[in-house]
């Protein structure tokens, strides 16, 4: 019986290491321990033995078993692991193949410049104010100081939907500036992003309709060095801190005194390069003081109030921003142009 | 503007250097656009003596020259082709890597085996033309030995002609054999050793054979032998610019020489700065600018010239409103010259072409003074009358230009007795130009009604430089000081002598304004703190005078008018750079963005979710497009905003639809071959009927997509998905058969309850084919407005469920007419309350199913908020759903 139970003991931890998988190793299992299994079988010949041996015997077979069990187990953990990295290496992928499409559409370069704009300006307390293109050339020109006879006015440059010349599309975002005087209560501070209209034709700078933002600040005590430090502050958000600005005298007729505003060549540093036209600088804005005419004719006294005013063409300023070089393409509104942004 | 920087100088002393300068005057006001070195491109290039000259060895049509360029020991040896150079002569030579206009680059070379070191210079060479130095037309005499017979078998000369062999009539053939200087462009030639002959003609040498006209004792010129150039090729009226300047020696820089040693700086001058359109206006701002003396000029005439200019000439205005002043002077036994070389130097410095002395003097006095000036032959001014007055409708009047112009009552014209001889402010007539013999001159230095010079010239097409300093309104006091400038200048020319005595018809007298300086106002508008003494100091040196507080303002600034504009003088020359930089304080401004542009930025970013790029096409359109996307003729939205002056019929009226903006992008893209696109716009549409005139301008948000992976239900899904994103609440669709622009089975229009929101759906293929495409294109117009009424509230939680849902399937098979749309109403209406869910899984027609119907099949999930379902609860509720779907729609379980 000995004998039995060590042959038994070698046979099965031969099989039971030899085994490739989960099924075999069961099966060796079932052969050695099952009920009807070998090891069973011999157990069941220990009533023959005699009371002497039946313990030793007893505590052999038992041996055998938890060597057996033991292997198994052992043999049991082998099996899963290599089975787990056959799988992982069957699941195995190319990495490289492009992943499933994920179509997202893309704001219009133009509009992710004016909404940085306006977020600059939201966060100093504005108004973002929307209004009509079809405009009274009173707004547009009387009211902002650009009396008959001003050349803006001609139609030659302006379009206009009456012999009168009274009504027209809006030259400028300016009218703006008079239509928050006449509908807001004092302080105002407004931004008015839009379109505006002049008669040129298309080429690579210049189109019949662009887009404008005009800024607006009026309250008591309100200077011009407000005016350069609130756009410097806003330069410096749109094209990084540090940003270099000048401020030239230039003329409007609704702002009195008037500037132009040029940020430092972003491409020579100053220098001066074909991209600054030699000038090293870059004219980003046209602002100005509000011209006391223009207040008193909305019937704030300037005696109180002052204010400054600004506006900047968006095109430009979104052009600069992704060095697009024809301002064609901004209305072409190509789509391989438009998922660049 | 343009502005000579040694014509400044005149006036006023700078220093600063070209960029320096350019920043300063840029910084003060006056924006300097760019700086032209007009010796930039002149390079290396000399004066030279000729020394000796010798024909090359191996060419008939080159001469070997020694030329001086400064050490007389060590001439320098230069081959060149020109005929027109003698011993003796000063030239500009280009020397061994020198650089002459238009970058071209000269350096020492061997022409036919004979060393080169340089090139003389002619005119064109030296950017200049004849005009700038008269002196320097060159005329060519036949030379013999040059000739090359058209037919060589019948040669109109023999190629062995001799000295004394007759050519024709009074021409014979003779040798020069001496050439002497005898003048400027005059030489003293002996011929056959015997015959002396003073000939213009520059190009003969001794050795050279001629044809001598007997007759006239002349030398024949290639027009005098009825010759062509080509039998002649080296007699050409072109060659060396011979140099004949006082006070030149060899080696001298070229550029004094030649007016290029100056700089013309280009100024962007703002309208309200008629006066900076001048040397004088300019330098006042330089001076003020630098801080330096202004050096004007007080004119002074002699005169004295005979005759009584109250006799000679009378003037009358009767259009006194439009012509505040006129002034005018004249000047008899005028001599009509070139004028002399520093004025053709500045004028042409600042882009005039000279043209004589008389009309060189106008446009002088007109570039110093900032007044334009006009000249009149006097002769053609009838009876001696100018009368400025309004033009006849109708009259005609030939300009300057040679261009016959039509007028109207609304242009003003220089008349006599007779006629107009003259458009007012813009140009002067061709019948009293100034001509090679013109003896008296009226000289007219007048102030116009500006508007009307514009309008004038605007409606001529015919902006000139006099008309467009006119049009801003110029000093009044400026007519006289000019006039009396141009007659100095006449006398200073010798150009001719001046009557005494002015003709000054002023019929507006202007007031000079005063302001009072109230230095704290100003230092509170800008923000500054400039002590009142220094406001003092920066308003006199821009002309002002100050006195106590009361500041005059010079005639010439009609612009300044009150204290912001003397804050605005203040700051420029304080500097507006200097200005401190500080943020608005006073009371705080809530700002930020409406209810209305959040709802826009929202939808913007579904569209980009659902993969749409954004566009932004043209508010206007062609009348022509409401054709092409079929509306009928009568159709009411046709009416819209017509532009009067449009740049062409394509942006000829604003639209009352985007549509046809979206479809042309469409299919600009489909053009491009783009396989695909997604697009949306909220553009704004202009109506008729707004307030005080104006449009009812709508926003609309604009959708459009094509491609493989496009169907009428990708754009509904994109629909469906801004509504749901703006939490719209009972949303539906109904099919839209009467929409012209779309397909009549593929469109539907989009309600929130009882608001109708917008129109989508597959574009109408006449309207594809309107557009020139095959494909189908899909488009979505909702309105913005009716968007923004049917937003929902801000969304209040929803507790999540705590019980697990039943799900069904049921398949009903129903008329093929009955919509998918009915079926959902019907079994939302049927459930008793358990349902939560109704999801169409298939749609089945075919083998199975009769013909005429279909078999529909959805997915319903069902669920109670307090408890576990059983199966018999939610086989309640499908039961009741199939029973509804039977008795209402005919639809039975499959």
């Amino acid at each position: 019986m000995k004998a039995q139970l060590e042959a038994i003991r070698s046979a099965a931890l031969e099989a039971i290491n030899a085994s490739a998988n989960g099924s075999e190793l069961d099966a060796v299992r079932v052969q050695y321990l099952g009920k009807k299994g070998e090891l069973t079988a011999v157990l069941k010949q220990m009533g023959k033995l005699s009371a002497e041996e039946r313990p030793i015997m007893g505590q052999m077979a038992n041996d055998v078993r938890a060597a057996l069990e033991a292997a198994i187990e052992a043999q049991s953990a082998v099996l899963a692991e290599k089975a787990l990295t056959d799988r992982l290496a069957a699941e195995t992928l190319d990495v490289t193949i492009p992943g499933k499409d994920v179509k997202i559409g893309h704001k219009h370069p133009m509009y992710l410049a004016l909404d940085e704009i306006k977020d600059i300006f939201v966060g100093m307390g504005f108004t973002i104010l929307d209004g009509p293109e079809v405009e009274l050339a009173e707004n547009n020109f009387d009211r902002l100081n650009a009396e008959e006879g001003h050349p803006s006015r001609d139609w030659s440059d302006t379009f206009y939907f009456d012999e009168d010349s009274r009504v027209m599309l809006r030259s400028q975002t300016s009218p703006m500036q008079v239509r928050a005087m006449d509908s807001m209560e004092l302080p105002i501070r407004i931004l008015a992003p839009g379109r505006v209209y002049r008669k040129d034709e298309v080429d690579a700078t210049h189109s019949p309709m662009f887009h404008q933002v005009e800024g607006m600040v009026i309250d008591k005590h309100v200077t011009m060095a407000d005016l350069k430090g609130t756009l410097n502050t806003v330069v410096e958000q749109l094209y990084g801190e540090g940003t270099k600005t000048r401020f030239r005298p230039h003329h409007f007729p609704f702002t009195e005194p008037s500037c132009e505003m040029d940020v430092q060549c972003h491409k020579c540093g100053g220098v001066g390069c074909p991209t600054c036209k030699g000038e090293g600088w870059i004219e980003l804005l046209g602002a100005g003081m509000i011209h006391p005419r223009v207040l008193e004719m909305a019937g704030i006294d300037p005696e109180v109030y002052s204010g400054w005013a600004f506006g900047m063409g968006l095109e430009r300023t979104a052009m600069r921003r992704f060095k697009i070089s024809d301002l064609r393409l901004i209305f072409e509104n190509d789509v391989r142009f438009l998922e660049q942004f | 503007m343009n502005l000579s920087r040694k014509w400044l100088n005149e006036f006023v002393t700078v220093e600063a250097n070209d960029k320096d300068f350019a920043e300063a005057m840029t910084l003060s006001g006056s924006k300097v656009e760019v700086t032209e070195d007009l010796g930039a491109e002149i390079v290396n290039v000399v004066v030279g003596k000729v020394l000796s000259l010798e024909r090359h060895p191996d060419s008939d049509h080159m001469w070997v020259c020694k030329i001086c360029v400064g050490n007389p020991d060590e001439p320098i040896q230069i081959v060149t082709g020109a005929w027109n150079v003698h011993v003796g002569d000063m030239v500009p030579v280009a020397k061994h890597k020198s650089v002459l206009p238009g970058g071209k680059k000269i350096e020492k070379g061997k022409l036919r085996g004979v060393e080169s070191n340089g090139m003389l210079c002619g005119l064109s060479e030296l950017g200049l033309d004849e005009r700038d130095f008269p002196y320097a037309v060159i005329s060519a005499a036949a030379i013999l030995g040059d000739y090359k017979a058209i037919d060589p078998e019948k040669p109109s000369i023999p190629a062995d002609i001799a000295a004394g062999d007759k050519i024709y009539g009074p021409v014979v053939a003779a040798k020069v054999t001496a050439v002497e200087n005898a003048g400027v462009n005059l030489w003293k030639i002996t011929l056959d050793g015997k015959t002396e002959v003073i000939t213009p003609c520059q190009n003969l040498h001794e050795g050279d054979l001629v044809a001598y006209n007997t007759k006239t004792n002349t030398i024949c010129t290639l027009a005098d032998l009825h010759a062509e150039q080509r039998e002649f090729p080296h007699c050409i009226p072109d060659g060396i610019f011979i140099l004949h300047e006082d006070g030149i020696a060899c080696g001298d820089d070229i550029k004094p020489i030649i007016g290029a040693d100056d700089s013309v700086v280009e100024f962007e001058i703002t309208p309200n700065r008629p006066d900076c359109l001048s040397v004088i206006g300019l330098a006042r701002e330089a001076a003020a600018t630098f801080n330096a003396e202004l050096r004007l000029h007080e004119p002074v005439v002699k005169g004295g010239a005979d005759g009584n200019l109250m006799e000679l000439l009378d003037v009358e205005t009767p259009a006194e409103d439009l012509c505040p002043r006129y002034t005018a002077r004249m000047v008899r036994n005028v001599k009509i010259a070139p004028s002399p070389k520093w004025m053709r130097e500045r004028l042409r410095a600042m882009g005039v072409r000279p043209i004589n002395n008389i009309v060189d003097i106008t446009n002088y006095v007109m570039l110093e003074y900032g007044q334009p000036m006009h000249a009149f032959d006097y002769r053609y001014v009838k009876g001696g009358k100018i009368i400025v007055r309004r033009a006849e409708e109708g009259e005609e009047l030939t300009t300057l230009d040679g261009n016959v112009r039509k007028l109207t009552r609304d242009h003003l014209v220089i008349a006599d007795d007779t006629r107009a001889v003259g458009l007012a402010g813009i140009m002067g007539g061709l019948n009293s130009e100034i001509v090679e013999d013109t003896v008296d001159v009226v000289f007219e230095s007048a102030n116009f009604n500006g508007t009307c010079i514009r309008k004038g010239a605007l409606a001529l097409g015919m902006r000139t430089e006099a008309s467009a300093k006119f049009e801003k309104g110029l000093d009044i006091l400026n007519t006289l000081p000019a006039v009396n400038r141009a007659c100095e200048l006449v006398e200073l020319l010798g150009a001719g002598e001046v009557v005494d005595g002015v003709i000054d018809i002023l019929n507006y007298v202007p007031q000079p304004t005063t302001l009072t300086l109230e230095p704290e106002k100003i230092n509170d508008l800008l923000g500054t703190d400039v002590p009142a003494d220094e406001m003092v100091r920066i308003l006199k040196s821009v002309g002002f005078t100050v006195d106590g507080d009361q500041v005059g303002v010079p005639s010439w600034r009609g612009d300044v008018l009150r204290m912001a504009d003397l804050a605005e003088e203040v700051a420029r020359f304080y500097g507006y750079n200097n200005i401190p930089c500080t943020l608005v304080s006073g009371e705080t401004t809530r700002g930020g963005y409406s209810p209305a542009q959040k709802l826009e930025q929202l939808l913007g970013s579904v569209c980009r979710t659902c993969g749409c790029d954004e566009i932004i096409t043209y508010s206007f359109i062609s009348p022509t497009y409401y054709d092409k996307i079929r509306w009928a003729e009568n159709d009411p939205r046709r009416e819209s905003f017509k532009i009067l002056n449009p740049l062409g019929e394509d942006t000829s009226i604003m639209r009352t639809t985007v549509l046809p903006s979206m479809l042309e992008i469409l299919t600009r893209n489909y053009n491009y071959r783009n396989k695909a696109a997604r697009l949306y716009e909220i553009g704004r549409t202009y109506a008729m009927g707004g307030e005080d005139g104006l449009a009812v301008e709508s926003k609309v948000l604009s959708l459009g997509i094509y491609g493989a992976d496009c169907d009428f239900f990708t754009l509904k899904g994109i629909v469906e998905a801004a509504l749901s994103e703006i939490r719209a609440a009972d949303v539906r669709f109904a099919p839209c058969s009467d929409n012209p622009s779309y397909h009549p089975g593929r469109c539907a229009t989009v309600w929130s309850g009882d608001t109708c929101i917008g129109v989508f759906g597959q574009i109408h293929p006449l309207v594809a084919q309107n557009y020139g495409v095959d494909a189908e294109f899909y488009c979505a117009e909702l309105s913005f407005d009716a968007l923004f009424a049917v937003r929902g509230a801000d969304p209040v939680y929803q507790p999540l469920p705590k019980f697990p849902a039943v799900t069904r399937d049921i398949a009903v098979v129903c008329d093929k007419t009955i919509t998918v749309g009915a079926l959902e109403d019907c079994i939302r209406r049927g459930a008793k309350g358990l349902l939560k869910d109704v999801s169409l899984f298939d749609i089945y027609t075919g083998t199975g199913i009769p013909e005429g119907k279909k078999s529909v099949a959805f997915n319903l999930t069902l669920r109670a908020d307090d408890r576990s379902l059983t199966a018999e609860e939610a086989d309640a509720d499908v039961k009741s759903i199939l029973a509804l779907l039977e008795s209402e729609l005919n639809a039975t379980l499959r």
